[in-house]
C-alpha cells in the first residue's frame, strides 16, 4: 500500500481528489477552496497594517484558512518522510531537453537543485526566480482575488467569468517567464 | 454577469465580511485535516514539481491539464449536486457561493498574469510554496518570505491601482 502510494500518482487520481477539497470545504463550513488569502491573513495577523486591504477580522475570515495551510506544510513534511518518491520527475523527453539546454543538470528532485539551493539565492539568476517571482507571486494573488486554486479550481468550477479572465492571465504570464525573461537569467 | 460595486474599489474579497464568524477549535482540526490531505495530493501528483511547471508552460505534456480539468470537474459536478440538492453544512448552516464581482476585470487580466510571471519562475503557487517548505526545500522559505512582501506591497498600492 504504501508502495503503491509512494509512487508518484497519476492526474486522473490526484486531480479528480484535489477537487473533491471544493466540496468538502464547503460541507465542513460553507468556506471556499482557496489558498492564496493565507498572504492577506499572515499580513493582517503579523504585520502592522495600516492599509484598509489588512484591516479585518482575520481570525474570523481566515482561520480556517490558515488552520488549512498549516494542513498543507504538515502534509508536505509526512509527504517527504513516508511516501517520498524515489523517481525522478516523469516530464516529456521535449521539456528535458529543453531544460538541458538552459543548463539544468539535476532531474533527480522535485525541483531543481541548481536554482532551488541556498547557495544559489544571492546570485542575479536566484534573486530574479526565488526573490522577485515570490514577490510577484503575492503580488499577483492579491491583485488578482486568487491563484491557481481559487480561480483555477474553484472560481473555474462556479462558472465564474473573472476567473476564466485570471486563468487565461496565468497563462500569459506563464509564457511571458518563459519567452521573454529566462533568455535574459539563463 | 455581475455589476460592478458603486463605491469605487471593488470588494477586497467576495468572501468577507460575510462569512467572517470564527471557527470552534473542533472545526479549525478538520480544516487543518483537509490540508493534510491536500498537502499529500499536491506532493504525490507534482504539481509542485517546478519541472512539471515548465512542460505545463511549454505545452509539452498532459499531465498539468488533466490534473486541473479533472479538478475542476469534479469541483463543477460536486457544486451542481449540493446546490440542486439543496444541501447544508454539517452543522446546518445553508451553503452559499457568492459570485465574483468582474468590474472592469482589470484586476483580473492583470493580477493574474502577474502571478504567471511569478508562477513559472519558482514553479510554485501558493499552495506548493507551503507543501515545498514542508517537504523541506529550505529555498522556498525564502519565496514565501517574497511572497509576503509581495502581498504586503499590493496592500499598500491597492487605492492607486485599476481593478
Amino acid at each position: 500500500m504504501i508502495e503503491f502510494l509512494s509512487r508518484p500518482w497519476p492526474w486522473y487520481v490526484a486531480g479528480p481528489l484535489i477537487g473533491l477539497m471544493v466540496p468538502l470545504l464547503l460541507l465542513v463550513g460553507n468556506r471556499l477552496f482557496g489558498i492564496s488569502s493565507n498572504f492577506r491573513h499572515a499580513c493582517a495577523a503579523c504585520l502592522p497594517a495600516r492599509a484598509d486591504f489588512f484591516r479585518y477580522d482575520w481570525r474570523g475570515a481566515g482561520g480556517w484558512n490558515l488552520a488549512f495551510a498549516l494542513g498543507v506544510l504538515i502534509g508536505g513534511f509526512l509527504a517527504a518522510t513516508f511516501l517520498a518518491s524515489p523517481d525522478p520527475v516523469a516530464i516529456s523527453s521535449a521539456t528535458r531537453a529543453d531544460l538541458t539546454q538552459l543548463g539544468i543538470t539535476d532531474f533527480s528532485g522535485l525541483v531543481p537543485s541548481e536554482i532551488f539551493s541556498w547557495g544559489a539565492i544571492p546570485t542575479a539568476r536566484g534573486l530574479v526566480m526565488l526573490g522577485v517571482g515570490g514577490f510577484l507571486v503575492g503580488f499577483g494573488t492579491a491583485y488578482a482575488g486568487g491563484c491557481t486554486s481559487g480561480h483555477g479550481v474553484a472560481g473555474l468550477a462556479a462558472f465564474q467569468l473573472p476567473s476564466l479572465v485570471a486563468v487565461i492571465g496565468f497563462f500569459a504570464g506563464g509564457l511571458i517567464s518563459i519567452h521573454l525573461l529566462f533568455p535574459l537569467i539563463f | 454577469m455581475t455589476t460592478p460595486t458603486t463605491a469605487g474599489l471593488p470588494p477586497i474579497s467576495e468572501t468577507e465580511p460575510a462569512r467572517g464568524t470564527r471557527d470552534t477549535l473542533g472545526r479549525l482540526l478538520v480544516y487543518l485535516l483537509l490540508g493534510t490531505a491536500f498537502g499529500i495530493m499536491l506532493i504525490k501528483s507534482e504539481v509542485v514539481s517546478w519541472f512539471r511547471i515548465q512542460e505545463m508552460f511549454r505545452f509539452q505534456g498532459f499531465h498539468m491539464y488533466g490534473i486541473l480539468g479533472s479538478a475542476v470537474a469534479v469541483a463543477a459536478l460536486s457544486m451542481y449536486v449540493i446546490r440542486r440538492a439543496r444541501m447544508r453544512t454539517i452543522a446546518g448552516e445553508p451553503i452559499s457561493v457568492p459570485p465574483k464581482t468582474m468590474g472592469k476585470g482589470i484586476r483580473y487580466a492583470a493580477g493574474g498574469t502577474t502571478f504567471g510571471v511569478g508562477w513559472a519562475l519558482t514553479g510554485a503557487c501558493p499552495g506548493p510554496i507551503l507543501a515545498l517548505i514542508g517537504y523541506g526545500i529550505g529555498p522556498f522559505l525564502f519565496v514565501l518570505a517574497s511572497a509576503l512582501v509581495g502581498t504586503w506591497t499590493y496592500g499598500q498600492l491597492r487605492p492607486r491601482l485599476p481593478h
